[in-house]
């Protein structure tokens, strides 16, 4: 193509399929960036008013305790959810990827299921079955331990944390096996039966066979998860009424930016702790970036 | 051998378990929703009585549906629902699969910047935008309306992503290159030929799509006043606040809410799964 046929025949179709978001990217998003950038600095009484308060959201953010409060909840559910529900999903999917299983089908399909039910509906769901003494969790532990289990444990008040994990549990559990399952379907199986000709055991030919061929897609699916965890809102929010809980043992980083933009009418401190959750994501995401390079250079 | 039988045994436990703890909470729901309130009450699952296998069948009833329908007018909801999840299937699928297609077979300049723009918005989390979006819509005086709730959502960083992994690997070039010079245009090529062909990518974000539109709470919590706009997801929720104690009444809220979801799921499951996995795995 040369340039005049350019310069006559003015292409304009690559703006009709790319402009609706280039119109929508910059009204949606890069605008509402920049100005939280500038509410950052000030202070609100709902959208209308504002004052100029400089760095004093960000100085205020640091004493605040009800903010470290909400940081150490968020981490203990991240923690949670790194340590208990990705092992259980991997572990979910090595034994859906037994050769020999029937069935292989619908049980991805059961324990996917969950993952379909909206936060809002499994909060609701979930309210009863975390009663004291009549719910679901309390009566099942109580009769499985042969009574050890008292069935007036407080999960909606005292641990908040713990319900919050095991919800999270039932829905993406499942979820996140899907990916490993995909994952494990790709790993060539010569490779596996090789190391089990050179008499690798079971737990050997995970770790040095298994485990490095899925790790990228391990690696994608960690740093999804800690980032959604991070942002941990409305399953604590529904499944604690709109509140915080009793002392605020459901607190969490993105419910107190809620709490503080659309219940007090702050928009200026919830867009500073906005932005500081911001940075510890992007922190994040260069970290794994950095760990996942580390590796492919071994 | 018999080693080998043993270990596939214990898989099929496990399996089965977890299979079991993943479907009794939906056994919960659904029979919860059916109990009457003194029931609920009194037992985890089914009632007990003179029935068939010491069941009470004949006090499981669909009295709660009645009542929501009826006395709280739930319908409303729920056709909110369907019109909020369909507009944006529909307009997030179309448009992300045009951007998609426009960074994957149209050359213009400016366009890995574009790519960038893409890219880069995948990482932005969403509860920052959450205060000046509203205070934007604020002054667009688009609060409490569904162009406020519909319209920034259209086109998601996502589903451009998706849709240009698919039109990379399921379009060929030399196709594109041919119906060109045939005379057709890069609008016809899209419909014609690129959207054919990703058929199943097309079929799951369709799928995704409603599922976020039908699930979303914070949006419309937020954006939409009006009670007579509200989503089964905001509505039901406000119903627990009234009648938080009364859980048959809340529950057969959930199955509503709950059962068409699933239905489309199950009719939908396999292009479902391949389009939620392909962006990942071999990306």
């Amino acid at each position: 193509m040369s340039t005049r046929t350019n310069r006559t025949r003015w292409n304009w179709s690559p703006l009709f399929f790319v402009g609706p978001f280039l119109l929508l990217f910059s009204v949606f998003v890069v605008w509402p960036l920049i100005s939280s950038l500038i509410l950052a600095f000030q202070q609100t009484y709902g959208p209308g008013t504002t004052i100029w308060v400089g760095f004093r959201n960000f100085s205020y953010l640091v004493s605040d305790v009800r903010f470290w409060t909400a940081v150490s909840n968020t981490a203990i559910f991240t923690l949670g959810s790194l340590f208990i529900q990705l092992p259980v999903s991997l572990g979910l999917a090595l034994l859906l990827n037994h050769p020999k299983l029937v069935g292989r089908a619908w049980l991805r399909l059961i324990f996917f299921s969950p993952s379909l039910v909206g936060l809002p509906f499994v909060a609701i769901l979930f309210s009863p079955i975390f009663e004291k003494r009549i719910g679901l969790l309390n009566v099942a532990l109580h009769a499985l331990t042969g009574g050890w289990w008292n069935p007036e444990f407080a999960w909606l008040q005292e641990y908040v944390m713990p319900a919050l994990i095991l919800a999270a549990l039932w829905i993406y559990a499942g979820f996140n096996m899907i990916y490993f399952l995909a994952a494990l379907q790709n790993v060539p199986k010569e490779l596996t039966e090789a190391a089990e000709m050179d008499g690798c055991n079971a737990w050997g030919r995970f770790w040095h066979v298994t485990l490095p061929e899925i790790r990228p897609v391990a690696g994608f699916v960690t740093l999804l998860s800690v980032i959604a965890s991070f942002q941990i809102f409305e399953l604590s929010l529904l499944l604690l009424n709109n509140i915080g809980g009793e002392s605020d043992r459901g607190l969490t980083i993105v419910m107190y930016l809620y709490q503080t933009g659309f219940i007090t009418g702050d928009l200026g401190y919830a867009s500073a702790v906005g932005w500081v959750l911001a940075m510890v994501l992007m922190a994040i995401t260069l970290l794994h970036r950095k760990i996942t390079k580390a590796f492919d250079e071994d | 051998m018999t080693v080998k039988r043993l270990s596939l045994a214990a898989v099929y436990v496990v399996l089965l378990t977890y299979a079991a703890i993943t479907l009794v909470p939906f056994l919960y729901m659904i029979l919860g929703a059916l109990k009457t309130k003194v029931d609920f009450g009194e037992s985890l699952f089914f009632p007990s009585g003179e029935g068939l296998f010491g069941v009470a069948w004949d006090r499981l009833s669909l009295d709660n549906f009645k009542r929501l329908f009826l006395e709280f007018d739930i319908s409303r909801a729920m056709i909110n629902s369907i019109f909020i999840a369909s507009v944006h299937a529909v307009g997030s699928t179309l448009l992300s699969a045009m951007a998609g297609f426009g960074l994957a077979k149209l050359r213009f300049p400016g366009r890995s910047l574009v790519l960038g723009l893409v890219l880069a918005s995948l990482i932005i989390p969403g509860p920052l935008l959450l205060a000046p979006g509203f205070k934007l819509l604020y002054q667009m005086g688009l609060l409490d309306t569904y162009a406020g709730l519909l319209i920034p959502g259209l086109v998601p960083a996502f589903g451009i992503f998706l849709f240009r992994q698919a039109i990379l690997r399921g379009v060929p070039t030399e196709m594109v290159e041919a119906a060109r010079l045939d005379g057709a245009g890069d609008i016809r090529i899209f419909f014609e030929i690129a959207l054919p062909l990703v058929r199943p990518m097309v079929g799951a974000f369709l799928l995704i799509s409603f599922l976020g539109g039908w699930n979303n709470f914070v949006g419309p919590q937020i954006i939409l006043q009006s009670p007579e706009l509200h989503p089964l997801s905001v509505a039901l929720n406000n119903l627990r606040g009234t009648y938080g104690v009364d859980y048959t009444l809340v529950l057969s809220g959930t199955v509503i809410s709950i059962a068409p979801v699933m239905a489309l799921f199950l009719l939908l499951q396999k292009e479902f799964i391949s389009g939620l996995t392909s962006g990942a795995v071999k990306g």
